[in-house]
């Protein structure tokens, strides 16, 4: 970059606007979401009767044994189990 | 607060497992990998999300194999556009377009923009919190003199003038890193 008038450093501040909050926020909260799915699937692999009941349907499943259903972490797991 | 540690501190520190410095990179880079789908590809704000998602996920999970900490940022940008462009594929199966507008003249010259006005967000990060809060809001934000004066607590009056002192200062500090020779290693 060479010259920086006034108006072309306005013109790059406003070049970028926040995102939305919420996607940002998603985003942030990967780390938890990651946690949380990799103790749902260590408890598949673990408990036979578990993995079944998530096959057959994924988020009465999460929900009977008290799991958040994050979006992406149900993502993940209809992925990984092929799960309806 | 905007964290302000260097982009290869952040990633060191989100690679060890620190989430706080996950949640400072996520804040540093979402504009930019929002500006990219929504600006440079125009994606439709659902598609948008997706990417966007997507982008920090994938940037979550191969963290390790990222061989320059200091590099974090082109390979978020390399990443956003390629999913973009995927996503372009994608809608063109439905409704063919020409490959050269997945990747237009257009879009490069958008995404050069990026990378330039992101350099000066940086710039502006590291100016004291009154400039940063009345330039963000009034350009990025696009908050009018009136919003910022009553969220700011400040007479309409002086907004002006504070964007224009702030400004100035934005201007004497890249400025002073082209002078230094430090952009390029400061991005």
């Amino acid at each position: 970059m060479t010259a920086f008038d006034e108006e072309r450093l306005a013109r790059l501040i406003r070049a970028l606007p926040p995102a939305p909050a919420g996607w940002v926020r998603a985003a942030q909260e990967l780390p938890l979401a990651r946690t949380e799915l990799d103790a749902i699937v260590a408890r598949a692999e673990a408990d036979a009767e578990f993995r079944r009941r998530l096959v057959a349907d994924l988020e009465a499943a999460l929900q009977a044994e008290g799991y958040e259903r994050d979006p992406q972490v149900v993502e993940a797991l209809r992925v990984r189990f092929k799960a309806k | 607060m905007a964290s302000t540690l260097s982009d290869s501190q952040l990633v060191a520190r989100c690679r060890a497992g620190d989430q706080q410095a996950w949640a400072d990179l996520v804040d540093r880079f979402s504009r930019y990998v929002y500006a990219i789908s929504v600006q440079a590809f125009r994606l439709p704000e659902s598609d948008a999300e997706d990417v966007f998602q997507e982008v920090f996920a994938r940037a979550y999970q191969h963290l390790d194999g990222l061989r320059d900490d200091a590099a974090v940022r082109p390979w978020l940008g390399q990443l956003t556009r390629r999913l973009c462009i995927d996503r372009l594929r994608a809608a063109a199966r439905e409704r063919p377009v020409a490959e050269e507008e997945l990747a237009s003249t257009e879009a490069e010259d958008v995404l050069a923009v990026l990378d330039e006005a992101l350099a000066v967000h940086e710039a502006l990060a590291e100016t004291p919190e009154h400039c940063r809060e009345v330039l963000d809001r009034f350009f990025a934000r696009d908050e009018s003199y009136r919003t910022i004066g009553e969220a700011l607590d400040l007479p309409p009056g002086t907004i002006a003038s504070r964007i224009s002192r702030c400004l100035a200062r934005l201007r004497e500090l890249l400025e002073g890193r082209t002078e230094g020779g430090s952009a390029s290693s400061s991005l």
